[in-house]
């Protein structure tokens, strides 16, 4: 693999895995936010070298094609936490890692983690909602 | 971007054998969060990237001399959520909590942010305030030098080629002083200052400065201590006014840039009336 070539390729045209999205490609907006050992990257700035050995979740891999959704996935869907979709791997790496950190955070909590995604659609009254809904519980498969 | 060849070093010592073997050709990557951009645009083309993630002994962060020492490849979140900090200076963690957003400070570097040296970064306003040293290792030995004068010019340093930073060291803080880190951005939470001031005060039993340190980013093609400012409260009995009055003087000292973030004009009142506010804070009880 080439030394220069950032995990955000690796991902989307090495892997094929393209629900990791690309937007500013500077590390200002989180559409490329993914999980490396647990922690949140943007994964336009990290060189796919700093990957190896490690372990690499994208949102392909928070739940399995057949379902069921996480709960936050399934909160997302029901309280209107996207529109276009653009932002939504990202929204949804990003809170999932909120939620690992801090399973029942405050609504000023979930801002500020969330400060670095960026959406063009919401007005993030939604996306907030979804995390808070799913951190009260929601969304669990019965 | 070019390619180029990627050696992943486990220690100092290996780091330095590479800039040595392969000179101009080489350059040193931490979290590389700065360098991917910089090689993105072409602004930087090494041939040899020598990267320190894991030479495992230029991270972390320990005691030292009664202040701590914080190794050139911790993470900012790792400064950040460290108990040792907090203990240390709870401002200093207040500061690093300011930077970006949590993805950058997953994987960016204090070591990095340091040699980077965009003066409009975060840390260096507080590690100025608090009369940090960093040490510098090359293959000839190691050099600790004050923080204040470590900066060079826009993106300069005093890192020669062949050497790395090592480790930024804190001295013991002497009890009583207080310290504060005012970070003004008009725009975003999460963009770079227009102006930022850090600041230590220490008022003697007779309510005189006995200690004062006032250092702005933002200002000047390098963080700068505000040094007459200081000169005009040491020893001094302080009050709002007479504060308010020292703090015109920062106006000499800075030199900043027109840019995004606001004309060279705005941040220069910008810096009159932060550096104000955050003594004003420490005079009245303010600050950690
Ligand atoms: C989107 C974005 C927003 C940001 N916002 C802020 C902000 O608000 N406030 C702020 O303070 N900072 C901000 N930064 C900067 C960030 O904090 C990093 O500190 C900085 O980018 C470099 O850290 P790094 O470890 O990634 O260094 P790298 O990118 O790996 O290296 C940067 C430079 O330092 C050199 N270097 C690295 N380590 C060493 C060493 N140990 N010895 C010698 N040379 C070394 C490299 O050769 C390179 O020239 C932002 C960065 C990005 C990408
Ligand atoms: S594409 Fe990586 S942060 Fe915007
Ligand atoms: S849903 Fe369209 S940008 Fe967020």
């Amino acid at each position: 693999m080439p030394a220069h070539r950032r995990l955000v390729d690796l991902l989307r045209e090495g892997l094929g895995l393209t629900g990791t999205k690309e937007g500013c490609s500077v590390g200002v907006c989180g559409a490329c936010a993914v999980l490396v050992d647990g922690d949140m990257v943007s994964a336009c700035l990290m060189p796919a070298i700093f990957v190896d050995g490690t372990s690499v979740e994208t949102i392909e891999g928070l739940s399995p094609p057949e379902g069921p959704l996480t709960p936050l996935q399934e909160c997302f869907i029901r309280h209107g936490g996207f529109q276009c979709g653009i932002c939504t791997p990202g929204q949804i790496m990003a809170a999932t890692a909120l939620l690992r950190d801090n399973p029942h955070p405050t609504e000023l909590e979930v801002k500020r983690w969330m400060m670095g995604n960026l959406c063009r659609c919401t007005g993030y009254y939604k996306i907030v909602e979804s995390i808070l809904a799913a951190a009260s519980g929601e969304g669990a498969p019965s | 971007m070019r390619t180029f060849d990627y050696h992943a070093v486990g220690s100092a010592a290996e780091a330095l054998d590479l800039l040595a073997q392969y000179g101009e050709d080489a350059h040193l990557m931490a979290g590389g969060t700065s360098l991917m951009l910089m090689m993105e645009q072409g602004l930087i083309q090494p041939g040899h990237v020598v990267g320190l993630r894991s030479a495992n002994e230029l991270r972390g962060i320990g005691a030292s001399s009664g202040g701590i020492e914080i190794r050139a490849l911790t993470t900012h979140r790792e400064v950040e959520r460290s108990s040792h900090v907090r203990d240390y200076c709870p401002t200093l963690v207040e500061a690093f909590e300011r930077i970006a957003t949590i993805r950058i400070r997953n994987q960016a570097t204090i070591g990095g942010n340091l040699v980077h040296a965009d003066p409009a970064q975060d840390p260096p306003p507080i590690l100025l305030a608090l009369d940090a040293e960093v040490v510098i290792q090359s293959k000839i030995g190691e050099r600790t030098v004050p923080l204040d004068g470590f900066f060079r010019d826009y993106f300069e340093t005093v890192v020669e080629e062949g050497e790395l930073l090592a480790s930024v060291r804190l001295p013991a803080i002497v009890a009583g002083t207080k310290s504060t880190y005012v970070k003004f951005l008009p725009r975003t939470e999460d963009d770079y200052a227009t102006l930022s001031v850090g600041a230590a005060l220490r008022l003697g039993a007779d309510g005189s400065c006995e200690h004062v340190r006032v250092a702005l980013g933002s200002a000047a093609p390098t963080p700068i201590r505000a040094r007459k400012v200081e000169a005009a409260l040491q020893g001094q009995r302080l009050t709002g006014p007479m504060i308010d009055e020292a703090a015109e003087l920062v106006r000499d000292e800075v030199d900043p840039l027109d840019d995004v973030r606001g004309s060279a004009k705005y941040k220069r009142e910008m810096a009159r009336v932060w550096t104000g506010r955050a003594l004003r804070s420490l005079l009245d009880g303010g600050g950690k």
